[in-house]
C-alpha cells in the first residue's frame, strides 16, 4: 500500500489551496530552475530510468515517446500538447489534477516542454470543463505572474508559453490525431499514421502529445529520483498511478495508489468494498469502458498493471475501475457502452461508423432476450471485422466490450434469448438479421 | 454519429458585444500567424454564451473573421455536439446517461426530466428549461451527475437522487442559483463519503515538502547517461 508520504497528488480532493503559494508549500516548483538546469537528455533519461508508462490509456514508456523528437529544432518549431481531453466513460483523475492541483501540471509542461526542445505548449481541455479550464488558466495566470513561465522561465533562460484551448464535446477529440486536428479549427477525425506526431503533428511541426497525469507527475519524478518511482508496482509497471473508482462499490472515489494493487484491496480499502459484500461482485471493467469487462472469479485475485490486466485479457487502459454487482443487467450494462462508441464514431472508416451502430442494436434486442442464438456468433464476428480494420483504436475500443461480453457471459445471453423465446411459442425472426454487415 | 441540424428560423445577422470582439482579438494571439481558424471552436462556444446558440449568420460571421470558407464553420458546428443549433431553456440540464452513472441511477434522472420538461432539447414553453441526455462528462465518482449551462456558467452537479434533481429543477425555473458540485453533504469532490481514506499525514502540509533539495538524485554522473 502506498504512504502518504509517496503520493504525488497531495491535494487530490481540493481540501487544501490550489493556488501557487499553497502548491509551493506542498513542493511544487521546488527545484524546477536546477531540473532544467541538468538539460534536456538528462531529463529525458531520469523519465526512461522511472519507468513511467503513458496515463492516456495505452501505456507507451513516456521517456521514449519524449525521445522521438528530433533532437536539434530545424526550421520548424517543436511542440508539447497535453492531452486533457479525458472522456473515456469511468474516467475523472485529469480532472482533479486539473481544479485541484494544477501548478504540478504546469510545472509538468514546462519541463516536459523544455526537454523536448518546445517553447510552446497547448493544453487541449474538453469543453465541458468549464470550471476546470477557468480554474487552470488562473493557476497559469500566476505562473506567469511569479516568473515561473513566459520570458526566462524560472530564470533559466529559457522562453516557455502555455496555452489552454478547448474542445466542445466530442469524445474522439481525445484520439491524439482527431486532438490536432481540432486544435487546428477542423473537425475531430484522426489522421492516417504515419507520419506521427513526432515528425508532423501540430502545423505539420514536431509534436509530442501527453496525457495530463503523464505529464504532471514528470517534475516530482525528478524531484525525488527515478528510483523512488521505480520503487512502486511490479517490474515494466512502475510508479504511482491515480484510480477512479465508480459504480457498485460502497464509496465510490478517486485515490492515488501503487501500481499492481491487487483490485480486490483497492475496493476493499478505499471505497468500503463492493455494496452488498466481495461475494454480490459480478463483473469489473478495469480501465475504462473500452477494456474488456473481467468476472468476479478473475477479480479475486487480479493485480492492477498493464501486464497483469494484459494477461486476462483485458487492460489497465485510464485506471477507470467500474464495478457492477449482480443487480446488474450486464448485457444493457455493456450495450449502453456500445451506444457510447456508436454515438462518437467520427465516421470516416466504414467498419466503425457502421458496425458500432450495428452492434448497439442487436445488443439491444439481447437485452430483451429477443434474437437467434446464432446471432451472438454473428455479433463476434463483426466485433472481429471492425477490430484492427480503422483508422483510429476507436473501433478496436467499440469491439472489446462486446467481445468481453461474450467471452464471460455467452451463457446469459443464451438463457435469455431461451426464456424470451419460451415465453413466445410462435416467435418471429428478427427482421435486421446480420448477414448485410457480418457478411464479407 | 450523431446527425445534428440547424433550426429552420434564423435571425437576420449577429454582431458580437464590444467585449466579446475584444476577448476575440485577444485570443488570435495564442496561435502562429496564418493559424487563425484554430479559434473556430473558442469563438463558436463564445457566440453561444452570447446568444444562447450558435445561428447561422453567427457561422458566417466567424468564417468572414477567421477567414475561413463558411462550409468549415458549418461543419465544425455541427460536429461537436456542445454547440446548440437552436435555442435551448435558460437553464438547459445535460444528464449523463453512460453506463458509470446508468449503474447509480442516471435512467431515474432523465425519468424526471422528461416528467418535469418533457421531450429532449425542446425548450418548455417558458423557455425556462430544457435537457438532453449526454455522454459520459468525466465525473464517474460521483455519479450520476448532471451539467446545467445557463448563460454565464456551465456547472456540474453530482451525487444526484431523482427527489433531489426535481427540487433543483423547480429552483431553476425560478431562476435560483444552486451551488454547484457534490448534493452529497458527506463529500467534499472526489473523496470517499465521510472522509478521504488517504492525505492525512500532516508532514504533507507542514512545509516540509517546499524544503530545499540540495542536490537532485542522479545529478552526479555515477552511471555515465547515454
Ligand atoms: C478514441 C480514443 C480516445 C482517447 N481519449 C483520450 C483522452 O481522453 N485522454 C488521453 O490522455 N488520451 C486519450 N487517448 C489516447 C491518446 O491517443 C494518446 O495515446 C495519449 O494522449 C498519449 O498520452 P500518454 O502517452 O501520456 O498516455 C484516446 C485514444 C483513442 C483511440
Ligand atoms: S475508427 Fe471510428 S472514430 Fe476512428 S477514425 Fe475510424 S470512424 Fe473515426
Ligand atoms: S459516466 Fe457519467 S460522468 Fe462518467
Amino acid at each position: 500500500m502506498l504512504q502518504d508520504k509517496d503520493r504525488i497528488f497531495t491535494n487530490l480532493y481540493g481540501l487544501q489551496d490550489w493556488r501557487l503559494e499553497a502548491a509551493k508549500k506542498r513542493g511544487a516548483w521546488n527545484g524546477t530552475r536546477d531540473i532544467l538546469a541538468m538539460g534536456p537528455d538528462w531529463i529525458i533519461q531520469q523519465i526512461k530510468e522511472s519507468g513511467l508508462r503513458g496515463r492516456g490509456g495505452a501505456g507507451f514508456p513516456t521517456g521514449l515517446k519524449w525521445s522521438f523528437m528530433p533532437k536539434q529544432v530545424g526550421e520548424r518549431p517543436h511542440y508539447l500538447v497535453v492531452n486533457a481531453d479525458e472522456s473515456e466513460p469511468g474516467t475523472c483523475k485529469d480532472r482533479d489534477i486539473m481544479r485541484h492541483d494544477p501548478h504540478l501540471l504546469i510545472e509538468g509542461c514546462l519541463v516536459a516542454s523544455f526537454a523536448m526542445k518546445a517553447h510552446v505548449c497547448y493544453i487541449y481541455i474538453r469543453g465541458e470543463y468549464v470550471d476546470e479550464r477557468e480554474r487552470l488558466q488562473a493557476a497559469i495566470d500566476e505562473a506567469y505572474a511569479a516568473g515561473l513561465i513566459g520570458k526566462n522561465a524560472c530564470v533559466s533562460g529559457w522562453d516557455f508559453d502555455v496555452y489552454v484551448h478547448h474542445g466542445a464535446g466530442a469524445y474522439i477529440c481525445g484520439e491524439e490525431t482527431a486532438l490536432l486536428e481540432s486544435l487546428e479549427g477542423k473537425k475531430g477525425q484522426p489522421r492516417l499514421k504515419p507520419p506521427f506526431p513526432a515528425g508532423a503533428g501540430l502545423y505539420g511541426c514536431p509534436t509530442t502529445v501527453n496525457n495530463v497525469e503523464s505529464i504532471a507527475v514528470a517534475p516530482t519524478i525528478i524531484r525525488r529520483g527515478a528510483d523512488w518511482f521505480r520503487r512502486f508496482g511490479r517490474e515494466n509497471n512502475h510508479g504511482t498511478k491515480i484510480f477512479c473508482i465508480s459504480g457498485h462499490v460502497e464509496r465510490p472515489c478517486n485515490v492515488e495508489e501503487e501500481m499492481s494493487i491487487p483490485l480486490r484491496k483497492l475496493i476493499e480499502t478505499h471505497c468500503g468494498g463492493v455494496r452488498g459484500g466481495w461475494d454480490n461482485l459480478k463483473a469489473v471493467i478495469p480501465g475504462g469502458s473500452s477494456v474488456p469487462l473481467i468476472p468476479k472469479e478473475i477479480c479475486d485475485d487480479v493485480l492492477m498493471d498493464f501486464d497483469a490486466l494484459r494477461d486476462v485479457k483485458s487492460g489497465l487502459g485510464t485506471a477507470a475501475v467500474i464495478v457492477m454487482d449482480k443487480s446488474t443487467d450486464i448485457v444493457r450494462a455493456i450495450s449502453r457502452i456500445s451506444y457510447f462508441y456508436k454515438h462518437e464514431s467520427c465516421g470516416q472508416c466504414t467498419p466503425c461508423r457502421e458496425g458500432t451502430g450495428w452492434m448497439w442494436r442487436v445488443l439491444e434486442r439481447m437485452a430483451e432476450g429477443n434474437a437467434r442464438t446464432e446471432e451472438i456468433d454473428h455479433l463476434l464476428d463483426v466485433a472481429g471485422q471492425v477490430e484492427g480494420h480503422t483508422i483510429c483504436a476507436l473501433g478496436d475500443a467499440a469491439a472489446w466490450p462486446v467481445q468481453g461480453l461474450i467471452r464471460h457471459f455467452r451463457h446469459e445471453i443464451e438463457e435469455r434469448i431461451n426464456r424470451y423465446r419460451a415465453d413466445r411459442p410462435h416467435v418471429a425472426v428478427p427482421e435486421n438479421l446480420p448477414e448485410s454487415v457480418a457478411a464479407e | 454519429m450523431s446527425a445534428r441540424k440547424p433550426a429552420k428560423n434564423q435571425p437576420a445577422s449577429f454582431e458580437w458585444t464590444p467585449e466579446n470582439k475584444a476577448w476575440c482579438d485577444e485570443q488570435l494571439k495564442k496561435y502562429p500567424p496564418g493559424r487563425q481558424a484554430s479559434c473556430v471552436i473558442p469563438f463558436l462556444w463564445r457566440g453561444q454564451k452570447q446568444e444562447g446558440w450558435v445561428s447561422i449568420p453567427m457561422m458566417e460571421a466567424v468564417a468572414r473573421q477567421l477567414d475561413m470558407p463558411y462550409i468549415r464553420v458549418f461543419e465544425v458546428a455541427t460536429f461537436y455536439t456542445m454547440f446548440n443549433l437552436s435555442p435551448m431553456g435558460e437553464h438547459h440540464v445535460q444528464v449523463c446517461g453512460t453506463t458509470p452513472c446508468a449503474l447509480r441511477g442516471a435512467g431515474d434522472l432523465i425519468e424526471v426530466c422528461r416528467r418535469v420538461i418533457g421531450e429532449p432539447h425542446h425548450p418548455t414553453a417558458d423557455g425556462k428549461l430544457s435537457w438532453a441526455e449526454v455522454e459520459c462528462l468525466g465525473a464517474c465518482v460521483n455519479a450520476p451527475m448532471a451539467q446545467v449551462s445557463t448563460k454565464d456558467a456551465d456547472h456540474y452537479y453530482e451525487d444526484l437522487t431523482p427527489a433531489l434533481l426535481e427540487e433543483m429543477l423547480e429552483k431553476w425555473r425560478r431562476g435560483e442559483k444552486i451551488a454547484p458540485g457534490t448534493a452529497n453533504p458527506k463529500r467534499h469532490t472526489s473523496d470517499p463519503e465521510g472522509g478521504p481514506t488517504t492525505l492525512k499525514d500532516p508532514a504533507l502540509y507542514d512545509g516540509s515538502p517546499a524544503a530545499p533539495i540540495g542536490e537532485l538524485p542522479n545529478a552526479r554522473p555515477s552511471a555515465p547517461a547515454e
